[in-house]
């Protein structure tokens, strides 16, 4: 599969604002963080919600759990997939009940890994509500689902891609958006 | 993440990749075990025959709870209420099963090899769960899985298996799922329960119980089967307890403690003591709990596609 680089979307300096921004704007809409948990769904949105959890850690003067949340067990896409997707491990240290959850993902594209995400987190007693955080809407949604806190709107084509990477786990921080060769 | 085999007959060739993505996998369907609700939709639409041509409590509630908890469809067959009592062969009635649409087919059955027979008649994906003397993948597969759990990898630890070898499905998976994580293996037991020529698989051997302790990070200690005493095999059950019960006394001569394990059903009192098999190093529950984690993970990944 062949790419080539459209547009640089966010460099290092640029991740950091919305990330302060992201959690300036969860505090202030939770009302505090007493009631608030973060849950990020593997892989890049797990290092977004610790990010942003520590950001909101430093502003406010508390310490915040993270929750990490693997959405594959409720995906509906085993049948159409050649690869099976590997599972790993889903860790919620804390009680959901009557607690606001803020689900954070890097990329919302068809919203299908958000409605996994929402069962999966059903399973797990009943919060008050759920929120959405996301680094990127790229819109092309195929389910009614929409974010509460959107780091940039990025309006794409099918045939295009956003890459996001970040140092956990690509070793440098950048988002990219790439033409690909289907 | 997709396996290299399409069923397991056994662990006899499964390479280390394999066994590896099982055993992660199952740690992190452990994790679904221990939420307020233990199901998932993973194998939704999944329709599984439980085909139990033999006795079994642990393993075949394990496999249901397994089939359950990933919203799998399960339909149970044992042969004592089935038609195979009013002359039906066993291909005609596992064809007509088939003729229903099952994706997976778990067999237990007391013939070697009858798991492989299967899988020539029917298309499905075929579970061993346990074939006569020959293997039971899935119970090595948790033992394993209990193993790592304790110390992070099996790499070069020492594993002592004791007790009746020779008619032990559990200890021939065990040694080669062992052999391929690159655990040693040490058997022991009295002569008639050690087959001959064992040590090819290559593992070692020893008529010693102190000795195997001595050598062990960790024992798998063996059913003794009461219906084999009086046979010319064992004397009898007080001899060999004597000689080859895990005793607290014993093992309180050994340098640093060793884990306790064991598959069940357990003779207290003949291959294990009670002190023994509840102490602070015994991981026969945990091997329980594990057994359903490790069922879902190879239900999902020779499953999951279908």
């Amino acid at each position: 599969m062949n790419f080539k680089m459209k547009s640089h979307l966010m460099d290092e300096l640029a991740l950091k604002r919305t990330i302060t921004r992201l959690a300036f704007e969860i505090v202030e809409r939770c009302k505090g963080t007493e009631n608030m948990r973060i849950i990020g769904i593997r892989t890049r949105g797990e290092f977004l919600a610790k990010r942003i959890a520590r950001k909101i850690e430093e502003v406010e003067g508390v310490s915040i759990q993270v929750g990490i949340l693997d959405t594959v067990m409720y995906r509906d896409d085993f049948r159409i997939k050649k690869q099976l997707p590997a599972i790993e491990l889903t860790d919620i240290p804390f009680e959901v009940d009557g607690k606001i959850l803020v689900l954070v993902d890097d990329v919302i594209y068809t919203g299908r890994t958000i409605r996994a995400a929402m069962d999966a987190l059903m399973d797990f007693g009943r919060p008050s509500a759920i929120q959405l955080a996301v680094l990127i809407d790229r819109g092309h949604r195929e389910l009614p689902i929409k974010a509460d806190y959107i780091g940039k709107n990025v309006p794409t084509s099918d045939n295009e891609e956003v890459r996001v990477r970040m140092k956990e786990s690509d070793g440098k921080d950048e988002i990219l958006l790439v033409e690909v060769d289907q | 993440m997709n396996l290299s085999i399409k069923h397991l007959f056994g662990l006899e060739g499964v390479p280390k990749e394999d066994i590896d993505s099982i055993l992660d996998t199952a740690f992190s369907f452990r994790e679904v075990l221990e939420r307020p609700i233990k199901k998932v939709p993973t194998l939704k639409g999944v329709t599984v025959v439980n085909l139990f041509f033999e006795n079994s409590t642990r393993t075949r509630i394990s496999f249901e709870l397994a089939e359950k908890r990933l919203s799998a469809d399960t339909v149970n067959f044992s042969a004592a209420s089935s038609s195979l009592t009013k002359g039906e062969s066993l291909r005609d009635t596992i064809q007509n099963l088939f003729a229903m649409k099952m994706d997976v087919v778990v067999m237990r059955h007391p013939v070697p090899g009858s798991v492989k027979l299967l899988a020539q008649f029917v298309d499905a994906v075929i579970i061993n769960a346990g074939d006569g003397t020959h293997e039971h993948p899935t119970q090595a597969l948790l033992d394993m899985m209990s193993i790592k759990e304790k110390y992070g990898s099996l790499n070069g630890l020492n594993v002592a298996i004791i007790g009746d070898i020779r008619h032990s499905r559990v200890a021939l998976s065990n040694i080669f799922g062992l052999k391929t994580m690159g655990a040693n293996v040490l058997l022991c037991g009295p002569p008639t329960f050690i087959p001959y020529g064992v040590e090819s698989l290559g593992v070692k051997v020893t008529y010693n119980l102190d000795e195997a302790l001595g050598f062990a990070d960790v024992v798998n200690i063996l059913r003794i089967q009461r219906e084999r005493q009086g046979k010319g095999q064992i004397p009898s059950l007080r001899e060999y307890r004597n000689v080859y019960g895990v005793t607290q006394q014993r093992l309180s001569k050994l340098k640093r403690p060793i884990t306790i394990m064991h598959p069940g059903p357990i003779n207290r009192g003949v291959e294990v003591d009670s002190d023994v098999a509840d102490s602070e190093h015994s991981i026969i529950l945990h091997q329980v709990l594990n057994g359903v984690a490790v069922r879902m993970s190879i239900l999902y990944l020779l499953a999951g596609g279908r």
